[in-house]
C-alpha cells in the first residue's frame, strides 16, 4: 500500500489555519521574534545611518587636513628656538597641487611674550595672559576663519616682519578691543602691534579664537624659534589629496632632510567609521541576539502548550492518515510560518525606526538591503529552531493515548 | 476507491482474526485479549459489548490498526496487517478504516466541511475543490446539508457526531468503526445516530459499534461479547474455541 502523503500547500494551509486559530496567542507568541529581529534590522540600519553620517562629516573637514610637525633638530635659527620649517614654507607647500592653504605656526612661549596689554603700560587684562601663537598668514587661511571685524593679515604681511595682530573675539573683548576704527594696538611686552582684524569663529584649529594671533616673521624677529612646543605646519587641501599630500610634504619642505617632518595625514574613514560604530554596535547586536534566543524560547514553550493541548487533534490526524513526519512536518511549518511573521513585523519596525531616528537627527536614513532581506530569515530560522523540539514530541505521541482523551 | 476494486473482494471479509491475541509485557504481563478468531464480512453490522476493562479498547486499537497484536495475524480486507510496515499501517487506517469516537474529535476552529475534508487530507484527494465537494456530499448524507460552514462550537452534540461520521465517511473506507458512538449523547439523539448508522448500514456499509450499551448493542444483527478479554458470540459459543474448527 502506498504511504500517505501530504502535499506541500496543504502542509502550508493546515499551518496557517493552526497559527491563525489563536490570534492573540500567536502575535504574543511573535513578540519576541518581532523585538529581536526588530533591534536587528534598527542597530545595523542605524549604524549604517550614522556611518553615512560620519563619512559626510568627515569628508568636509577633517579629509582635507593634514598636519605636519617639527621632529628635526635644530635648525638654521637654532640660537632662538629650534624650527625646521624654511622661511618660505607656505609657499612650497601651497606649491603642492592640491592644496588650498598652508602655514607654519607655534605657540609663543609667555616667559617670551608677556604681558599681553591693551595699553603700554598699566594694569595687565584680568586673568591670565591670552596665548600669543606665531602663525604664517597661510595657517590663518587654512583655518577658514569668520570674521568679525577687520581682515586677516597677509604675505605682505608675513615678508615684512610687520607687526600686526589678528585676536579671537574673546581675547579682543577681554582686552577692551571693541572696534578697529581707531586703528587700536596691544601690546606683547613692550612691542606694539597693530590689530587688524577679529575672528568670530574657525573652522579648524579652535584654539585661535583665544588667542593672539601675530605673524610668524615677527615672532621670531622679537623672541626667535619655538621654544618647548615645536612647530607645526596646517595644510588644507582639496578633497581627496591629503594623503597624497601628506607623502610630499616633507620634501617639498626640505628636500636634502625631509626626515625632519613628520606629517599627519587624516586618520582613513574607513577605520574612524569602524571605531565610531563597532563597540556599540557589539553591544546592541548582543542585545537583538538575546531578544532573538528569547523569542525562540517564547515561540518554543508555546508550540510545546499547543502540542499538548492538541493532543486530541494528533491522535485524530494519525487515525485520518497521517504519518508522524506529516505532524512534525506542520508543528515545524507552524513555529516557522510564527517566526517568519515575527521576523517580517520586525523588519518593518526596525525599519520604520531607522527612519524616524534619521528624521528627527536630520540624517539621511540607510539601510542595507541585505539587512532587510535577511532579517526575515532569521526570524523563519529561529522559527525552526524553536519548533524543532514541540514538533518532534507531537510525533511521538501515540495516536491510542491521543484518541483515549 | 473505485467500485470494482470493491466488487473483487466481494468475497472477502472485511476483518479476519486468526488466532489474534495481545499481551500487555510486565511484570507482571497482562493478557488484555486471550488469542481468538473471528470474521466479519462485507455490509455486516456488528455492535461489541462488554463492561468497562474487558478489552473492549484492545479490540479498538486492534481493529483500528492503532496497536499491533502481540500473537496471531490479523487480516484488514485481505490485507496483512502482521507484515506491514509502520507507513503502510497508517496509509491502511487512513484508507480503510473510518473511526467515529465518542467525544467526536472534531477540530473546534474549523467549519464542518472542513473537518470532513481532514480526512482526505493525506490519501488520495489531492485537489482542494474536489475534496470540499465531495466533504459536502457526505455532509448532505448525513442530513447536515444546511449547515456546511459552522463551526463545531454551534453544533448540537448529535450534530456534531454526524460531522464525525460524515468525516468517517468520506473517504469511503471498508469498515466504520465507532467507539460508544453515543457515550456523550442524550437517549433521543442517540437514537438519531444509531438510526444514521442503520441506514449506512442498509446501504452496505460495514460497520462496527463498540459500546457498553445494551440497548445500542441490540439494533445490530450481530453482537459479540468481551469479557476479561475473552471473545464470545452471542450464540454462546466463545470465540476462542472455534479456533481451528
Amino acid at each position: 500500500m502506498e504511504p500517505s502523503r501530504l502535499h506541500w500547500r496543504d502542509l502550508l494551509a493546515e499551518s496557517f489555519a493552526g497559527v491563525l486559530q489563536r490570534p492573540a496567542r500567536s502575535v504574543l507568541t511573535a513578540v519576541g521574534t518581532v523585538l529581536g529581529v526588530g533591534t536587528f534590522v534598527a542597530v545595523l540600519g542605524l549604524t549604517a545611518t550614522t556611518s553615512a553620517q560620519v563619512d559626510t562629516r568627515f569628508t568636509t573637514l577633517t579629509a582635507t587636513e593634514v598636519t605636519v610637525e617639527d621632529t628635526g633638530g635644530d635648525g638654521p635659527e637654532g640660537a632662538k628656538g629650534a624650527l625646521s620649517f624654511p622661511v618660505d614654507a607656505d609657499r612650497r607647500i601651497e606649491r603642492l597641487n592640491g592644496v588650498e592653504a598652508a602655514g607654519v605656526y607655534w605657540s609663543v612661549s609667555a616667559k617670551q611674550a608677556a604681558p599681553v596689554r591693551s595699553a603700554p603700560i598699566g594694569a595687565a587684562a584680568a586673568g591670565d595672559d591670552p596665548p600669543v601663537v606665531a602663525a604664517s598668514s597661510g595657517v590663518l587661511r587654512a583655518a577658514r576663519p569668520t570674521l568679525e571685524q577687520g581682515r586677516i593679515y597677509d604675505r605682505w604681511h608675513d615678508g615684512g616682519g610687520q607687526r600686526v595682530a589678528v585676536l579671537g573675539s574673546s581675547v579682543a573683548e577681554r582686552l577692551g578691543v571693541t572696534t578697529l576704527e581707531t586703528g587700536p594696538a596691544v601690546f606683547i611686552g613692550q612691542v606694539p602691534f597693530t590689530v587688524v582684524g577679529i575672528v568670530e569663529d574657525t573652522e579648524r584649529m579652535p584654539e585661535l579664537l583665544t588667542a593672539v594671533i601675530v605673524p610668524r616673521t615677527a615672532a621670531q624677529e622679537l623672541w626667535g624659534g619655538p621654544q618647548g612646543e615645536r612647530a607645526r605646519m596646517l595644510v588644507s587641501t582639496r578633497l581627496g589629496a591629503a594623503v597624497q599630500i601628506a607623502d610630499e610634504a616633507p620634501l617639498a619642505l626640505r628636500a636634502e632632510s625631509p626626515d625632519h617632518f613628520r606629517s599627519v595625514p587624516p586618520p582613513d574613514p574607513k577605520k574612524l567609521r569602524s571605531k565610531v560604530t563597532s563597540d556599540l554596535n557589539q553591544l546592541f547586536l548582543v542585545l537583538a541576539a538575546v531578544c532573538l534566543v528569547i523569542g525562540a524560547v517564547g515561540i518554543a514553550n508555546t508550540t510545546l502548550v499547543a502540542v499538548l493541548e492538541r493532543t486530541s487533534e494528533i491522535g485524530l490526524r494519525r487515525s485520518l492518515g497521517a504519518r508522524g513526519r506529516h505532524v512534525t512536518g506542520q508543528f515545524l511549518t507552524e513555529s516557522a510560518v510564527l517566526g517568519t511573521l515575527g521576523g517580517l513585523v520586525g523588519t518593518s519596525i526596525g525599519t520604520l525606526t531607522v527612519v524616524i531616528v534619521a528624521v528627527v537627527r536630520e540624517w539621511t536614513p540607510v539601510v542595507h538591503p541585505l539587512t532587510v532581506a535577511a532579517a526575515p530569515v532569521v526570524g523563519l530560522l529561529t522559527g525552526v529552531l524553536a519548533g524543532l523540539y514541540p514538533a518532534w514530541r507531537a510525533a511521538r505521541i501515540q495516536p491510542v493515548e491521543a484518541l483515549r482523551r | 476507491m473505485s467500485a470494482p476494486d470493491r466488487e473483487d473482494r466481494a468475497g472477502t471479509p472485511v476483518i479476519e482474526f486468526r488466532d489474534v491475541g495481545l499481551t500487555y509485557p510486565g511484570p507482571p504481563p497482562v493478557e488484555a485479549l486471550k488469542p481468538c478468531a473471528l470474521r466479519i464480512d462485507p455490509s455486516e453490522y456488528v455492535t461489541v459489548v462488554g463492561p468497562s476493562g474487558s478489552g473492549k479498547s484492545t479490540f479498538l486499537n486492534i481493529v483500528g490498526l492503532l496497536d499491533a497484536p502481540t500473537a496471531g495475524t490479523y487480516l484488514l480486507d485481505g490485507v496483512d496487517t502482521g507484515t506491514l510496515p509502520d507507513a503502510g499501517r497508517t496509509a491502511l487506517r487512513g484508507r480503510r478504516i473510518g473511526f467515529v469516537f465518542q467525544s467526536f474529535h472534531l477540530l473546534p476552529h474549523r467549519s464542518a466541511v472542513e473537518n470532513v475534508c481532514l480526512a482526505m487530507l493525506y490519501n488520495a484527494v489531492a485537489v482542494r475543490r474536489e475534496r470540499t465537494a465531495l466533504a459536502r456530499e457526505a455532509l448532505s448524507r448525513v442530513g447536515l446539508g444546511h449547515r456546511y460552514d459552522a463551526l463545531p462550537t454551534r453544533l448540537s452534540g448529535g450534530e456534531r457526531q454526524r460531522v464525525a461520521i460524515a468525516r468517517a465517511l468520506v473517504a469511503r473506507p471498508a469498515l466504520l468503526l465507532c467507539d460508544e458512538p453515543t457515550g456523550n449523547l442524550d437517549s433521543a439523539t442517540a437514537d438519531s445516530v444509531l438510526g444514521l448508522l442503520d441506514e449506512l448500514h442498509a446501504d452496505g456499509m460495514t460497520v462496527v459499534v463498540i459500546t457498553h450499551d445494551p440497548g445500542v448493542a441490540g439494533r445490530a444483527p450481530r453482537t459479540i461479547t468481551i469479557r476479561d478479554g475473552f471473545l464470545t458470540e452471542e450464540d454462546g459459543l466463545p470465540r476462542q474455541e472455534r479456533v481451528g474448527t
